[in-house]
């Protein structure tokens, strides 16, 4: 494990960032200052972690990368992914009146994919997050749990080269958490795709990411950036292993020390 | 309490309470030896609907005509309006106050007008779509309005077209407001109905149960006021019960009005 400055990027790649947000300011109307000064590089095939306290701006920021609102100053740069970003939000954000199957080939069908391409793609999503026997079921009927993994069956279902999740797990058990992910971990690992993973929790963040973002609160901006170098799959073993817990502790006080910095 | 027997009770209640009153009216009625012209007995009353029956279904036949072309024409033209003034903020901020305007003005006073500028039927149609065109448009507004702001940035994310945006996600989030809206104005229609041909009236001409209502009462033939009154009281009724069992086969997969919920 190793600390960086955040000035000067990780050593995880060499590769051009696929995203990249240099000096990122956001402002809203009510005056409240989410973002001042943030700057983020994601290099292609990464799984990097936002961890930060509640109201530091993760969620701003994830807005920002989607394209989903506009920076008030900086620069957002995200062209080699800009049509092909899947966005898991913090709540599962299914449409009620469709179902299972019906809310996951959403994307295909905005996009005008041919219906028998859409089905087959469909089938294999739902497949990949374990609803098969709930397809035509509507979200209603799901457990909190399913529900999640049919809102990440949906961002998966057009393998997007960007996976945006949003504090996904945040509302779940733990041990549908760790289930989910263990899941993502081995969705990530078999597609090849970019994850930034939002969370508030240390002990997630050092599970699943390569790298760790650790966010101040107001105004939002990066304090550290930790390197997890344990190596893929990650299991049960790693998650009760010394290391882990090392990890852990050395995140939480780089995170407890940017909280400190902070200026609320 | 189990499922099944509250809903033996929703159904048993009202008609005890109803056949009770009944029973209490004929009772009133023959006690105090009222005659028809004063207050009729509910077994006269039942008579002369089948004797009149010729006269009374004809009416129930015009009357149910404007009802349901009002209510048709509330419906499409309450939910296209909002879905105008929903692509069109423009078109919203003019013309939304006129229709709270055309709501807030009791349309007993404007029927008269109506009945001098317009074609007797047309008039009377005008006047029930007036009533019930309101609540169409203003529920369908609220619906389309309060979609998930989630969903609305999904669809932005995956770059949706205005139209995909309304088909896939607007209207169906506002289906459960629409149909709400609906139900009101199935029972306005009927109202607007009667309104218009009650001042159609009383300008000598029409032919509904509004009508047969006044001209009945001109002539003191009171039994078959009461006729004419009870079938508008069963027109109203079904209206209502077919609406909402619309609503419920539409929404019953996925609304949580509609839904039952399993404990
Ligand atoms: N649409 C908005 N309008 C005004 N202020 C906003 C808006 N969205 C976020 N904020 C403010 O910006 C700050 C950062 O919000 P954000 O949602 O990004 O935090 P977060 O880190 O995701 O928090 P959490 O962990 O609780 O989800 C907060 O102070 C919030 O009040
Ligand atoms: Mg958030």
């Amino acid at each position: 494990m190793a600390y960086t400055d955040p000035m000067s990027g990780p050593a995880v790649s060499d590769t051009q960032p696929i995203v990249s947000l240099r000096n990122v300011g956001k402002t809203f109307d009510s005056g409240t200052v989410a973002l001042a000064g943030l700057d983020l590089d994601v290099r292609s095939g990464e799984f990097v972690a936002l961890l930060g306290p509640s109201g530091c701006g993760k969620s701003t920021a994830l807005r920002l990368i989607a394209g989903l609102s506009e920076p008030s100053s900086g620069v957002v740069e995200t062209a080699s992914v800009r049509d092909d970003i899947g966005f898991v939000f913090q709540e599962p954000t299914l449409m009620p009146w469709a179902t299972v199957a019906g809310n996951i080939s959403l994307p295909l069908e905005l996009r005008g994919v041919p219906a028998r391409d859409a089905a087959t793609r469909v089938a294999a999503a739902i497949e990949r997050v374990g609803l098969r026997s709930f397809a035509d079921a509507h979200p209603r009927q799901l457990s909190g749990g399913m529900r999640m993994r049919a809102s990440i069956a949906r961002a998966l279902v057009t393998e997007p080269k960007l996976l945006l999740m949003d504090e996904p797990f945040a509302a779940l058990d733990e041990i549908t958490r760790f289930k989910l992910n263990d899941d993502l971990l081995a969705l990530w690992q078999s597609l090849r795709t970019t994850i930034v993973f939002v969370t508030h929790s240390v002990f997630e963040s050092v599970y699943l990411a390569q790298r760790i973002v650790v966010m101040t609160p107001r105004p939002g901006l990066v304090a550290r950036e930790l390197t997890i170098d344990a190596s893929h799959p990650r299991d049960a073993r790693f998650r009760t292993s010394p290391d882990y817990a090392a990890l852990c502790r050395a995140t939480s006080e780089a995170l407890h020390a940017a909280i400190g910095e902070g200026g609320a | 309490m189990t499922l099944a027997s509250d809903r033996i009770l929703r159904l048993l209640l009202p008609a005890i309470f109803l056949a009770l009153s009944v029973i209490a009216w004929d009772l009133v009625v023959r006690v105090f030896d009222l005659p028809p012209y004063l207050l009729p007995g509910p077994g006269l009353v039942a008579r002369t609907l089948v004797e009149d029956w010729g006269v009374l279904s004809a009416a129930l036949v015009v009357t149910l005509v404007t009802t349901l072309q009002a209510f048709l024409l509330a419906a499409i033209g309450g939910v296209l309006l909002a879905i105008l003034f929903n692509q069109s903020r423009l078109l919203e901020y003019s013309l939304y106050p006129h229709a709270v305007i055309l709501q807030v003005t009791p349309i007993v006073a404007i029927a008269p007008l109506l009945l001098i500028y317009l074609p007797q039927q047309a008039a009377v149609l005008a006047c029930a779509w007036i009533v019930a065109f309101f609540p169409v448009l203003a529920n369908t507004t609220l619906g389309l309005n309060s979609v998930d702001h989630n969903l609305a940035d999904l669809f932005r994310l995956y770059r949706a077209t205005r139209m995909q945006v309304l088909l896939r996600l607007k209207l169906p989030a506002a289906l459960p407001h629409i149909l709400a809206g609906l139900r009101i104005a199935g029972g306005l229609a009927l109202i607007g109905a009667v309104v218009a041909e009650l001042s159609a009236g009383s300008a000598g001409a029409g032919s509904g149960l509004a009508y047969r209502i006044a001209e009945s009462g001109y002539r003191l033939h009171i039994p078959r006021m009461f006729a004419a009154l009870l079938l508008l009281s069963l027109t109203g009724i079904v209206i209502y019960f077919v609406l909402a069992l619309v609503t419920h086969l539409t929404l019953r997969r996925w609304h949580e009005s509609a839904a039952r919920r399993e404990a």
